[in-house]
C-alpha cells in the first residue's frame, strides 16, 4: 500500500488560507490504513483548520468528506456536489490521488494535505516500512523474497557495502541491512551458492528513468 | 605472472615484490598546492598513491584532477571511483579521461552514504553498485567496448581494484564476497584498516583456503592512529570498523604527548606482522592528513628502497 504523512498544519494553512469555502477531502483506502489520510483524518484535520481559522481571526469556511479512493473516476459520483460546491480542495489522498482530481477538476485549486513516503506494509500496528520502489524489473526471485533496490540505503544488487555492521546499515543502528536479511534467508533456504552469482547491470528503464510509466490492457479498454 | 596493463604498481606485484602504496585527500578547494606537497612528501616510498573521491561524502576537487596532477609529477596514481555521484555515463566517461592521461589504476568502490557528508539532502546515483564498475572496468578494458556495445577507440589500460573489509557483517560471507569481486574481474584488493589482527589472519586463512590469493594481490590496509580520541572514534563511529579494546587501552594508557609515537609503533608492529601471513602481496598505507609519516612507517619496516620496474 501506499503510506503518507500529514503535513505540518502550518504549510496546509499557508495553501489553503487565501480560500473561503475549502474541502478537506479523504481517500479511505491506503492512507487510511496508515491513519493519515482516510475520512476519518480528512474530518479531524478539517476542525483542526477551523480552530486554525478561528484563532487566526480569519473567516474560512472549511468542510470535509471523503471517497474510498482518488484514484479511480467511479468512485467520485456521491461527491461531485460537495466538490462543485467549495473554492479549494485539500485532499488527503497521496500524490496520485491529488494529481488525479486535479486532472479531473482542471478550475478546482486542488491542494496536498500529505507527503506521499513510499510503498510499504504493515511491520506491526501503528509500524509502517517501505518494501518496494516500483523498479519495473523485479529481482526478489535472486533476493531470496528481499528487495535491495528498496531496502539498501544505497540500492546495491551485490551487497553488503562495507558499512554493514552487527547486521545493520550505517545509515541507522535501527535499520536492518537489507543485505544481511537477504544473507539470512538465501542459508535459511539453503540458497547460500547464489550468493556467489553476479548480479547483472540492472536495466534501469524500467524505473524512474526510463520516464513516467503507463501500462495499457487493451482487451479490457472500453 | 604476466602483466596486462602498463601499470608500475601491476609490474611490481607481478615481479613478485611487496608493493606499497598509500593515498591522499583532495583538498576542498581548487588550489592543488596540498596535493603537490603529499604527492611530493612520499612518491620515493610508494609504488602507487591512490586519490580519494569525495571520500566520507564531502565534498573536494574530484579524484580525476588530483590524479592528472600527480601523473604530470611522475608519480603512479590509483584513482579511486565511488558508484554514488555518477551513472554508468560518468563513470566510463570519466574512465576514458583518465586513461588519457596514463592513469593506469582504478579502485572500485560504492562510497559512504552521502548523509555522513556535506550534503546530507543530496540524491544518490548508484546505478552500478562497486561489483557491476569493476565489471565496466574490465570489460572496456579486454572486450574494448563501452557498456552499450560500441567499440572504444583505445581502450583504457586499467588495473583494476576493489576494497574488502574483512571485519564488516556478516563475516561468513566475507571470503564469498571477495570471491564475488575477483570473479567480477578484481585484480588487486586493498583493505580496509587492520586493528584486528587475529581476524584478519582468520580471513586471509580462510582466503587462501579457497586459493584466492593466487588469483589477486591483497594489499593489507593500515593507517595510523595519531591519538587514543581517533582510534575510539574509529571503533565507534566509523561504519565497518573494528578497532579492538587492547589497541584503544595501549593508546589511552600512553601519555597524550606520546600517542602518535605510540600510534606510528602499532602501525609498524601491523605491518611487520602481516608480513608473514601467507597471502599478503603488499601494503596499503593510509595516513590520514598524516602523509609526512609514510617514509618513516616505509623505512622502519624494511620496504625501502622500493623496487626498480
Amino acid at each position: 500500500m501506499i503510506v503518507g504523512t500529514q503535513k505540518p498544519m502550518e504549510e496546509i494553512w499557508e495553501m489553503i488560507k487565501s480560500y473561503k469555502k475549502v474541502l478537506v477531502f479523504g481517500c479511505n483506502t491506503c492512507v487510511a490504513v496508515c491513519h493519515q489520510g482516510g475520512n476519518k483524518e480528512a474530518e479531524i484535520m478539517a476542525s483542526m483548520l477551523n480552530m486554525h481559522a478561528a484563532q487566526e481571526g480569519v473567516e474560512i469556511e472549511i468542510q470535509h468528506s471523503g471517497i474510498e479512493r482518488q484514484c479511480e473516476h467511479e468512485f467520485f459520483e456521491p461527491a461531485e456536489d460537495t466538490i462543485a460546491g467549495v473554492d479549494a480542495v485539500l485532499s488527503t489522498a497521496c500524490g496520485i490521488g491529488v494529481q488525479f482530481m486535479a486532472e479531473k477538476y482542471a478550475n478546482t485549486p486542488l491542494f496536498p494535505g500529505l507527503d506521499t513516503c513510499f510503498l510499504g506494509a504493515v511491520d506491526e500496528h501503528g509500524v509502517f516500512s517501505e518494501k518496494c520502489q516500483a523498479c519495473g524489473k523485479c529481482v526478489l526471485g535472486e533476493t531470496g523474497g528481499i528487495c535491495p533496490v528498496s531496502r539498501c540505503a544505497k540500492r546495491i544488487l551485490n551487497g553488503p557495502c562495507g558499512g554493514s555492521t552487527n547486521g545493520k546499515c550505517e545509515l541507522s543502528k535501527d535499520l536492518d541491512c537489507a543485505w544481511q536479511l537477504i544473507i539470512e534467508r538465501l542459508t535459511a533456504l539453503g540458497r547460500m551458492d547464489d550468493y556467489e552469482k553476479l548480479a547483472e547491470l540492472k536495466d534501469w528503464s524500467f524505473d524512474r528513468a526510463g520516464g513516467p510509466r503507463k501500462f495499457i490492457r487493451e482487451d479490457i479498454q472500453v | 605472472m604476466s602483466t596486462k596493463t602498463p601499470s608500475k604498481l601491476e609490474k611490481i606485484l607481478s615481479a613478485g615484490h611487496l608493493a606499497v602504496t598509500s593515498e591522499c585527500g583532495p583538498p576542498r578547494g581548487s588550489d592543488m598546492d596540498s596535493i603537490t606537497k603529499k604527492g611530493e612528501l612520499i612518491k620515493d616510498y610508494v609504488d602507487g598513491v591512490n586519490i580519494t573521491d569525495n571520500q566520507t561524502s564531502v565534498t573536494r576537487m574530484c579524484s580525476l584532477a588530483a590524479c592528472i596532477k600527480l601523473k604530470l609529477m611522475g608519480i603512479e596514481a590509483t584513482l579511486q571511483m565511488v558508484t554514488r555521484d555518477r551513472n554508468r555515463i560518468a563513470l566510463q566517461s570519466d574512465i576514458l579521461g583518465a586513461a588519457a592521461f596514463d592513469i593506469y589504476n582504478i579502485l572500485c568502490l560504492s562510497g559512504d552514504h552521502q548523509s555522513f557528508g556535506d550534503c546530507p539532502t543530496g540524491q544518490n546515483v548508484h546505478d552500478l553498485d562497486s561489483m557491476q564498475l569493476i565489471q565496466t572496468a574490465r570489460h572496456m578494458r579486454d572486450e574494448g567496448k563501452f557498456l552499450g556495445g560500441d567499440d572504444i577507440k583505445k581502450p583504457p589500460q586499467m588495473f583494476v581494484g576493489a576494497a574488502a573489509n574483512p571485519f564488516a557483517d556478516p563475516f561468513e560471507i566475507r571470503v564469498p564476497r571477495l570471491a564475488k569481486k575477483i570473479a567480477a574481474g578484481a585484480e588487486f584488493i586493498q583493505t580496509q584498516c587492520i586493528y584486528n589482527l587475529d581476524k584478519f589472519e582468520e580471513w586471509m586463512r580462510r582466503v587462501c583456503d579457497r586459493g584466492l590469493h593466487e588469483k589477486v594481490y591483497i594489499l593489507a590496509g593500515v593507517t595510523p592512529f595519531k591519538s587514543a580520541g581517533m582510534a575510539k572514534f574509529m571503533k565507534n563511529r566509523v561504519p565497518g570498523m573494528d578497532v579492538p579494546d587492547d589497541v584503544v587501552k595501549r593508546l589511552s594508557d600512553t601519555p597524550k604527548e606520546k600517542q602518535a609515537d605510540e600510534g606510528i609503533k602499532i602501525c609498524i608492529e601491523t605491518i611487520q606482522r602481516l608480513k608473514e601471513v601467507e597471502g599478503v602481496k603488499g601494503f596499503h598505507i593510509m595516513a590520514i592528513e598524516w602523509e609526512e609519516k609514510v617514509p618513516g612507517i616505509v623505512k622502519e619496516t624494511g620496504l625501502y628502497p622500493r623496487p626498480e620496474v
